[in-house]
């Protein structure tokens, strides 16, 4: 069927900000959607809060709006452009949400606007717990056993039916709180009563526990005309109980028979035709390791996290599919980009296997549990593509860039047997290491299956990589065991340690017997059609299909790496960019990454895509390959950061900043130099190594001092001291790992903290703006609230930051981007930090000034001038427009986390407001961060002593908004005596009625709790704890109050206008 | 022990013995499935050749005697870049590794086996040989090599006599009510295909490949199902005219993959030896009637040509999707279809299994 005539026009729903559980593959499918759209002559009209896209520049939509993603806004935009059609399918949850409602409400249909890509029947059929249990019924596939209860009676009563154990749900607390498996009836009385408390609506889902069989997914395809075929299939080496996004995930199934397979491939796709999808489809099923039972976990009738790996995994892009299909196209008439033989209703066929490693937290939530539940956790995750299992596996941990490249670390080595037993219990992301180190103590398979339910097939290959430990320290490394190590890729460094041997001795010897990577294509037909599509990735053992890499100039652009707090998305946006702005200067390019959720990694992005590990060995390989011409780093965050040294040192030029200028930068001594000699003011500060140095340091600097190591991104480690107690147990969580580069301790200034991101040719700089944090210095600046232009800055100081900025820009001779956060302190002007590269706000400034910095940035590093590129050099003209860069956390989904913020960096994405004024600006932004207040006007405030006085005022303007406000005893007491209206309430600790009580009651909207730096009180972490976790906005800085009493207190909603930034 | 590949076209690809040890020479052909190679080991239709697993891990489930889909596996060697040490699942009940050896079927691991992929697509389908030495006048095995063809393929797969099959066998339920009586000419059956219509209420009478006619038309049969099997079908002369037999009475009549091509000839038309062949579990077929497009289970290297029909007794019914070519044929005035492809899967996807029914309904009930 060709193309519907009446679609000329289509408004795509983004996924807003990146939460856990939504990251950036919802701008990977976006984007390729809409791409797909304009290449079919469509209209593509783009809402999306989240400034860090690439699906939001005008290059890829046509026109472009960074609101809320509200129903509300979303209705505005519709009236506005007035398009024919809503393609919802693209942005998760969040934008099959809004369509549905505006559907339900009559809404779409009053405005002409039609639903493509999916129906109402569909979302409801497939979203709805009991429509979709209804559905699963009548066409006979199984599901969970499960019932809905209000009452721990009814729950016992249920699960008399169909037996212990059981897993208890609650309905509408966040992060799987207060939900659990019970195993007796003791235990259910225990764990489903808690629930029901936790539960706004006291309600719970008690459902069969299926545990410990495998999961098994199913990514689909279907078209209009009824046409279905599977993408591919994979299976979690994590049983049922982990969630998928936490889960090692490896494609296709490895321990399926065909009759498995095909029965759970029959299955997804009679429900994907009873669920009448057009377009892509996940489906994951539990399969009884013991027989042929299986059960139906969960539908997913839009693209998702699986669907991008799906597509990376196999070369099939769901995403571009499935927007020709929501067009009208089906399956037989949609060419295959990669083959252009095949068409997209061949299902692929893979010839090598691939392995995706979740991206976990821990290491900035050193408190929060490590347990993997059926509540997501990962903030991202990296793939690796091999000829066998093993070597994919040790590909994807060290793309996980977690200072671990093997199987080995000493953690487990010195506890007993027992322990190790006891640990293997545990589920959580260190759960492999641990089974390694079981098998290397000659731990039964079947002893660890038993314990972990991991298939022992999985065992086995874990062991496989054991015994090669084993060999490599216990035999003679000779050209045949090297060859070995290779083929199931230990990384030279790794052979080294076991070797007792030196990484060059190995590297020579590889050299000797030609040892080398090979390339293989990623081609979706196991080699039975010619491909020329070059995604490549690479194995040992096997001939190489690049014979004549291309002579024509070209350029490596370093990728990110996996989506981590304090790396993010913004990361891949600068990469893309940097891509495709060296393309359009006629260069060839070659971009390296890891991560499936990426745009980067989609394979007509650069002319060539390895996808590999970004370690020096594995970019050594392609190198030699490639032999590229320039490498660009300074776009791929810290991961590309860090292979500089390693580049150079394998002859590739670095092109841009030079890397001894990005050291400068880095080194506290060399940087204090540069910074006498500009005559720039920075905090006092010492670099150290040991707990003794930095406790002196400390000593004469004075408390409060901030204390992180060199050489990070997003502030890892940093921290704010105010006791010799805070330095002594922040410098051994920093020297955990062992530390390159020394110890920063500075003086703490509590002033305003300012950014500028600027472009420098070598000699002339451009600032597109200046954005203004609202917190006061002390927060990360990736927690703040951000601000452009700068509102409350004099012209003095503005002045001042604009010749800081060109003086230390000439000074470390930046080719290309630099990063500058300041702090203004009695309108003097202190540098805190400095980064030769592109930084998180990049996008941001991009969209809201219309200036395409890295654009601009990768020509410069070409060698164009900044003038000749048609921009006068110096500060821009500020923007007719405020916008508001609002953090969003994802703490309801990490136990345990601490939510309160500090100098390390905690939000996991962030949203845009932009407005003609500050006020609408303010409240967009808030609005996209989902805090839509006033629900229940009441709220609780608990302040440090330090900021009794300035509660007073924040106190008297919440009640002015009618708000009820409660303290605890000591706030409560000041803030009477001085006038302020409010009701005392009691501690945890004291007797009842509590806080706790008060949180419970589900009435409360907000909690203003303010810790006081390094505060281990067991009480404010628990009410901020529960806070988030039944859904209360909670917050942590007067600094980010007073900000939302000022956008409360002009909200008008009816009067919200929406903006479509590609006219900027 | 370190056992050679060597091509006709004198390439060496160095790597383990697995199975029997010991030389074999063999047409080399590649399967894409990346689930079923014990479905793929005992299709009969490879019998005569070598087969090629693209996907490189095998054996990781082991083996399930009650899926082999005939007695033994026919291969005569089996091409593979790992063979999993360990098999895991819950009805496996021996490597296979045992398997091959238990069969004596001779095989190679750890080569480049999409290197291999790679020649058979770009040269076509050639002759191979797989031996523990390579101490030897290349020239002249290049030559013995070249020389080999598959020859004789559906005698030695077919059944040697007359046997039936009622619910209850093939694992089938036995409950099943018999409701019509299909006569099975034997060119190298997978099980499933028995299965398939023991399942729908057949009662199977199933005859050797070299069957008359008459005794099968004798057997007064509801419908006749013509089956899959080895080789280049126009080496079938035998069978072919018996077949022509069969068209001529008004039987109501099924064919698949060899079934299809014998068909094709017997009335006619023309069979040509493909560059390198179907064979995988991803090969989307059109049905030209409907519009719909099945994904199917394929292993073929011959195919019906287009340009041979004669629109006066047959037209295209299914074409592949990739490649056009034709997938399955409908009779005019005639009760008979037949597919190129396997609806019975096994290994492969299951999703034009509905043919089965539409067989079914061809015949009468009785």
């Amino acid at each position: 069927m060709p193309k519907l005539d009446f679609i000329k026009k289509v408004l795509v729903i983004g996924s807003g900000p990146i939460v856990i559980g939504q990251a950036a593959e919802f701008d990977y499918a976006g984007t390729q959607a809409c791409r797909s759209l304009k290449e079919e002559g469509v209209t593509v009209v783009l809402i999306n809060s989240n400034p860090a896209t690439i699906m939001t520049d005008k290059d890829i939509a046509d026109m472009v709006y960074i609101e809320p993603l509200t129903p509300d806004m979303v209705k505005k935009v519709i009236i506005k452009e007035k398009p024919d059609s809503i393609l919802p399918t693209l942005g998760g949850q969040a934008a099959l949400n809004i369509a549905m409602e505006l559907d339900e409400s009559g809404f779409l249909k009053e405005n002409g606007v039609t639903l493509i890509g999916t129906t109402h029947s569909t979302i409801k059929k497939a979203e709805d717990r009991l429509e979709f249990k209804k559905t699963m019924e009548k066409i006979g596939e199984p599901c969970a056993a499960s019932e809905v209860v209000n009452t721990v009676d009814a729950a016992v009563e249920f699960t008399r039916t169909i037996g212990y154990p059981v897993v208890i749900r609650p309905a509408y607390t966040l992060g799987g709180s207060g939900g659990g498996i019970a195993y007796n009836e003791e235990e259910l009385r225990d764990i489903c009563g808690n629930g029901l408390r936790l539960s706004r609506v006291s309600q719970c889902l008690i459902e069969r526990c299926i545990a410990g069989w495998k999961e098994i997914e199913y990514e689909v395809m279907r078209d209009g005309n009824g046409n279905c075929i599977t993408v591919c299939n994979m299976e979690n080496l994590d049983p049922v109980g982990v969630h998928t996004g936490d889960s090692i995930v490896v494609a296709p199934s490895q321990t399926l028979s065909d009759k498995e397979y095909q029965m759970l491939r029959s299955s997804a796709l009679n429900i994907i035709n009873e669920l009448n999808i057009t377009g892509g489809c996940n489906v994951q099923f539990a399969l009884k390791p013991d027989s042929f039972e299986y059960c139906v976990i969960e539908v997913n009738p839009r693209v998702s996290r699986s669907s991008a790996l799906a597509s990376k995994a196999t070369g099939y892009p769901i995403a571009k599919v499935a927007a020709k299909i929501a067009l009208g196209y089906t399956l037989d008439e949609i060419p295959n980009a990669i083959t252009k033989k095949t068409y997209a209703s061949f299902e692929p066929a893979l010839d090598y296997v691939v392995v995706k490693i979740p991206r976990l937290p821990f290491d900035k939530f050193i408190h929060a549990s490590r347990a993997l539940t059926t509540q997501m956790k990962a903030t991202g995750e990296v793939m690796s593509i091999c000829t066998s299992f093993e070597g994919a596996l040790m590909k994807a941990l060290r793309s996980l860039e977690q200072h671990i490249d093997s199987l080995y670390t000493d953690s487990y080595s010195k506890l007993d047997d027992e322990d190790i037993l006891e640990r293997l219990k545990k589920i959580d992301d260190r759960r492999i290491f641990v089974i390694a180190e079981a098998i290397r103590r000659n731990i039964p398979y079947e002893t660890i299956h038993d314990i972990t339910k991991i298939d022992v097939w999985f065992i086995d290959k874990i062991a496989i990589l054991v015994e090669m430990e084993k060999r490599l320290i216990s035999e003679e490394l000779n050209e045949e065991l090297l060859r070995e190590a290779k083929r199931i890729e230990f990384p030279d460094n790794v052979i080294a340690a076991f070797t007792g041997k030196d990484v060059s001795d190995i590297k020579n010897m590889r050299k000797k017997y030609n040892i080398t990577a090979a390339f293989k294509i990623v081609d979706t037909c196991a080699a039975e059609f010619e491909a020329s599509t070059p995604y490549y990735y690479s194995c040992f053992g096997s001939e190489s299909e690049i014979t004549e890499p291309s002579t024509h100039k070209k350029i490596m652009v370093l990728g990110s790496g996996p989506i981590r707090i304090g790396q993010g998305i913004e990361f891949d946006y600068c990469s893309v960019h940097s891509v495709w702005s060296l393309a359009a200067n006629g260069y060839e390019t070659i971009i390296v990454n890891n991560n499936p959720e990426t745009v980067s990694t989609d394979f007509d992005v650069a002319d060539r895509l390895y996808f590999e590990p970004l370690t020096p060995e594995d970019v050594e390989n392609i190198v030699d390959i490639e032999k590229p011409d320039g490498a660009v780093v300074q776009f791929g965050g810290q991961t590309a950061i860090k292979l500089t040294e390693a580049l150079i040192k394998m002859g590739v030029k670095i092109l841009g900043t030079s890397a001894e200028n990005v050291d400068a930068a880095e080194d506290r001594e060399l940087f204090d130099e540069i910074l006498e000699k500009c005559r720039i003011p920075r905090p006092a500060g010492k670099t150290v190594f040991t707990t003794e140095e930095a406790l002196k340091a400390a000593d004469e600097l004075g408390y409060p001092v901030l204390v992180r190591p060199s050489y990070v991104l997003g502030g890892q480690g940093m921290q704010i001291a105010i006791s010799g107690d805070d330095i002594i147990e922040f410098m051994e969580v920093i020297n955990r790992y062992e530390q390159e580069h020394p110890i920063l301790v500075d003086k703490y200034l509590m002033g305003k903290e300012v950014e500028v991101d600027a472009v420098c040719d070598g000699e002339n700089i451009l600032i597109p703006g200046i954005m203004e944090h609202v917190e006061r210095a002390g927060i990360h600046s990736g927690d703040s609230i951000s601000v452009y232009p700068a509102q409350s800055l004099s012209d003095k100081v503005i002045d001042t930051l604009v010749t800081y900025t060109e003086k230390l820009a000439q000074s470390l001779h930046v080719i290309g981007l630099i990063n500058i956060q300041f702090i203004v302190f009695n309108e003097e002007v202190y540098v805190i930090e400095v980064n030769p590269r592109s930084s998180r706000t990049v996008p941001y400034i991009s969209k809201v000034t219309g200036i395409p910095i890295v654009k601009l940035a990768s020509q410069v590093i070409l060698g164009k001038k900044i003038e000749e590129l048609g921009y006068r050099p110096g500060l821009q003209k500020k923007s007719d427009y405020i916008a508001v860069k609002m953090p969003v956390f994802s703490f309801e989904k990490l136990r345990g986390a601490e939510i309160s913020l500090g100098p390390e960096m905690k939000s996991t994405g962030e949203c845009l407001g932009i407005a003609e004024n500050f006020n609408e600006a303010l409240y967009k932004a808030f609005l996209g961060a989902g805090i839509n207040l006033p629900k229940h006007r009441k709220m609780i405030l608990t302040v440090r002593d330090e900021d009794k006085e300035e509660s007073i005022n924040v106190a008297k303007r919440f009640i002015n908004l009618g708000y009820e406000v409660y303290a605890t005893r000591g706030t409560a007491n000041y803030l009477k005596a001085n006038g302020v209206q409010v009701v005392s309430v009691n501690k945890i600790e004291q007797e009842a009625p509590t806080l706790m009580d008060l949180l419970l009651g589900h009435e409360i909207d907000l909690v203003i709790d303010i810790p006081r730096q390094g505060e281990h009180s067991k009480d404010g972490f628990l009410i901020r704890r529960v806070s988030i976790e039944t859904g209360v906005t909670c917050i942590t800085s007067l600094d980010t109050a007073n900000a939302l009493l000022t956008s409360l207190e002009h909200a008008d909603k009816s009067h919200l206008s929406v903006l479509d930034i590609a006219k900027l | 022990m370190k056992t050679y590949l060597i091509l006709e076209n004198g390439m060496i690809f160095e790597g383990e013995s697995i199975g029997a040890e010991r030389e074999v020479i063999s047409e080399i052909v590649f399967n894409t499935s990346m689930t079923g190679y014990l479905e793929v080991l005992t299709d009969p239709s490879y019998a005569g050749q070598a087969v090629v697993m693209t996907y490189p891990l095998i054996g990781n489930y082991g083996i399930c005697r009650k899926d082999m889909e005939s007695q033994k596996p026919w291969p005569d060697a089996f091409i593979v870049r790992e063979l999993s040490r360990l098999a895991s699942n819950f009805r496996n009940e021996y490597s296979i590794q045992e398997f091959l050896k238990e069969y004596d079927i001779p095989g190679i691991a750890g080569i480049d086996t999409r290197a291999l992929t790679k020649i058979l697509r770009e040269k076509g389908t050639m002759n191979g040989m797989i031996t523990q030495n390579i101490d030897r006048d290349m020239e002249e095995l290049k030559h013995v090599i070249a020389s080999y063809s598959v020859k004789g393929v559906v005698k030695k797969v077919s059944s040697d006599k007359v046997s039936e099959y009622a619910p209850g066998d093939l694992d089938t339920d036995s409950g099943i009510q018999i409701k019509r009586h299909v006569a099975v000419l034997d060119v190298g059956t997978k099980n499933n295909i028995i299965r398939s219509l023991l399942k729908r209420g057949c009662k199977v009478t199933l005859f050797p490949c070299n069957a008359k006619a008459s005794d099968i038309i004798g057997v007064k049969p509801d419908g006749i199902m013509i089956t899959n099997g080895p080789g280049d079908p126009k080496e079938c002369l035998d069978v072919i005219a018996e077949i022509k037999k069969l068209y001529d009475s008004d039987i109501p009549i099924f064919a698949i993959c060899l079934g299809h091509q014998l068909m094709a000839l017997a009335t006619g038309a023309d069979t040509h030896k493909m560059k390198y062949g179907h064979r995988g579990a991803n090969h989307p077929v059109k049905d030209i009637f409907s519009g719909r497009v099945y994904i199917s289970s394929q292993n073929h290297g011959y195919v019906v040509d287009e340009n041979s029909l004669n629109k006066n007794i047959c037209v295209p019914a299914f074409i592949n999707v990739n490649d056009k070519t034709i997938e399955g044929l409908k009779y005019i005035n005639k009760n008979i279809f037949t597919v190129q492809f396997h609806p019975e899967a096994c290994a492969g996807p299951k999703d034009s299994d509905e043919l089965f029914d539409r067989f079914i309904n061809m015949m009468e009930v009785r």
